[in-house]
């Protein structure tokens, strides 16, 4: 069995943004990067995977985007996939949905996987649509939004979050490709040893460019902090002034202070 | 312009997110069509042309099935914009649309100016205009986001049909888990976020929340975490609340906790980032730690 993951690498979300120059996106300089959260998920349900049928799927983890990304490429080789594919692309930040998908479903297309995980969405750009576009480029079934997976002699059974705490049940025969959601799993932190283990691993490099040379379907502009919508109050200070002041407030504004 | 509305139907029930599509369509402005596959017998109020299929024969969400009969309205609409809601359907399907006729798709818009479409970025924290570059473009409209519109009127239907072949096998549905907490019913919710650090800190927040005679609530990420369980999530996929305080301890703000609990009475959040996301629905934001503040205000109540 062949796999193929499909990781990102995100800011920290507790990070502080500026728009870039043309404010398409945010500035790069000074944020941290790390793994996104869903494709963590994606990560961990792929291992388990492996581990349930004994070692034998190989699993191909890929991530598209400047040098940066080979961080992410060696946290998912430590948790336990076993090869890499960084797809060289300095320009990450202005390529959207359409374009990544291409690229990613021109690397996978005479692989052969037979199963392929994502993240749900990326905690940046949040578009939901990488995975699915992917497998509607390579003509396979899909299905997002997991939060539990189970595979058996070639049929994925997923269970889909919807809203309000409903959950479905759907089937699909591999090769397929599913989306993660948080708490699919419960991610487990790299060891030092497989850290170690992790550099002997081969990371095959592409350029971006030679997979695929499709053109963007969106702009994006005016990258900002949202406009104060409501007419709260934001209060500093020390703690004792804090509380004194809300306690005045609450007693004011609401019924449920005596 | 034309705008064609893909609304949602589950389990023989029209969804009530169809109604913020003939919101979102009045908003905007053109002639709207709806599409559902749903059923001749509980047809939306709305005048326009209405694609059906039906239910009975098409089950419930099939994304092939689904994406076949769309692309059949589509044909025959002609529509400039194809609008979804962004929920577990639409972000589901609106991609496969998007991908069969080559569209640009902008995900979980919240406003337009023009043909520019808003939305969030960077968990919420950011807006960007995000502007499609084909003439023709699919949508996802974030829900809650425009206000539901009560049509009236009977519409046109024309019966859609398809013969595509099914590649998901659907099982059934699993529902949502039983509570021993009932947050919606609760006067006071004191809610815990990521932002108290670790599981142990739960007990600062549930403290406030009994000083305050409250429940306690929390946010996704301090229930994937397992810091508590999923009766105490509240959000667009735990439950929605509408308590007179809401206090929010150390959540930023995500969409989908804002959706389920921005039409609190007053909303008191405390949060050491001042442009945490939250603040867009306080009504107080304290910039703190949640760790020092919370059990300096605990004290003065007990």
């Amino acid at each position: 069995m062949k796999i193929l993951v499909c990781i990102k690498q995100v800011p920290d979300m507790e990070s502080h943004f500026r728009p870039n120059g043309s404010a398409t996106w945010f500035d790069e300089s000074d944020l941290a990067f790390r793994m996104n959260e869903y494709d963590e998920y994606a990560v961990e349900e792929a291992v388990r995977l492996k581990e349930q049928l004994g070692g034998e799927p190989e699993i191909t983890v890929l991530s598209i985007g400047p040098d940066r990304v080979i961080e992410a490429i060696k946290k998912a080789l430590a948790i336990g996939c076993d090869r890499a594919v960084h797809i060289l692309e300095p320009e990450v930040a202005s390529r959207e949905p359409w374009q990544i998908a291409s690229i990613i479903a021109a690397y996978a297309r005479d692989k052969q996987f037979d199963l392929l995980f994502t993240g749900m969405q990326s905690q940046d750009r949040g578009s939901a649509q990488v995975g699915v576009l992917v497998a509607e480029l390579l003509g396979i079934p899909s299905t997002t939004t997991l939060v539990g997976f189970a595979w058996a002699d070639g049929v994925v059974t997923a269970t889909r979050e919807l809203e309000g705490g409903v959950k479905s049940k759907v089937r699909l025969k591999t090769p397929a490709l599913v989306t993660c959601q948080l708490g699919l799993n419960s991610p487990r932190y790299p060891t030092l040893p497989n850290i170690m283990k992790a550099r002997k691993k081969e990371i095959t490099m592409l350029q971006a460019g030679e997979l695929s040379s499709e053109k963007p379907l969106t702009g994006s502009a005016a990258f900002r902090h949202p406009e104060k919508r409501g007419s709260g109050v934001v209060l500093e200070g020390s703690v004792d002034e804090l509380v004194e002041k809300v306690l005045v407030i609450l007693k004011d504004k609401t019924a449920v202070l005596r | 312009m034309k705008l064609l509305l893909v609304g949602e139907y589950r389990e023989g029930r029209l969804l009530d997110t169809t109604a913020e599509l003939l919101g979102f369509a009045a908003a905007i402005g053109g002639e709207a069509s709806l599409f559902l596959v749903g059923s001749a017998e509980a047809v939306p109020a709305f005048s326009g042309s209405l694609y059906l299929a039906d239910a009975k024969v098409y089950g419930e969400y099939n994304p092939e099935v689904h994406k076949q009969l769309l692309l059949k309205a589509v044909q025959e609409e002609n529509p400039d914009l194809v609008v979804f809601v962004h929920s577990s359907y639409g972000w589901d399907l609106a991609p496969r649309v998007a991908a069969s006729l080559k569209l640009a798709q902008v995900s979980e818009v919240i406003g337009f100016a023009g043909n520019a479409y808003e939305v969030g970025c960077c968990n919420a924290k950011m807006h960007r205009n995000v502007t499609p570059s084909t003439s023709k473009a699919v949508i996802t409209i974030q829900a809650g986001a425009f206000p539901a519109l009560q049509a009236e009127g009977s519409p046109s239907v024309k019966v859609l049909s398809t013969d595509a072949a099914s590649t998901t096998e659907f099982m059934g549905y699993e529902p949502a888990e039983a509570r021993d907490v009932n947050l919606a019913k609760a006067e006071i919710v004191v809610s815990a976020g990521r932002g108290i650090g670790k599981k142990e800190n739960i007990e600062v927040v549930r403290s406030l929340a009994k000083a305050f005679g409250g429940e306690l609530g929390a946010s996704r990420p301090v229930v994937d975490a397992g810091w508590i369980d999923h009766g105490h999530q509240v959000g667009s996929t735990g439950q929605t609340v509408t308590p007179k305080l809401y206090v929010a301890c150390g959540i930023s703000g995500s969409i989908q906790h804002l959706a389920g609990m921005k039409k609190s009475g007053f909303i008191l959040a405390i949060n050491k980032d001042k442009n945490a996301p939250i603040g867009e629905v306080a009504d107080v934001l304290v910039v703190a730690d949640v760790l020092q503040f919370v059990p300096a205000l605990t004290a003065k109540l007990s």
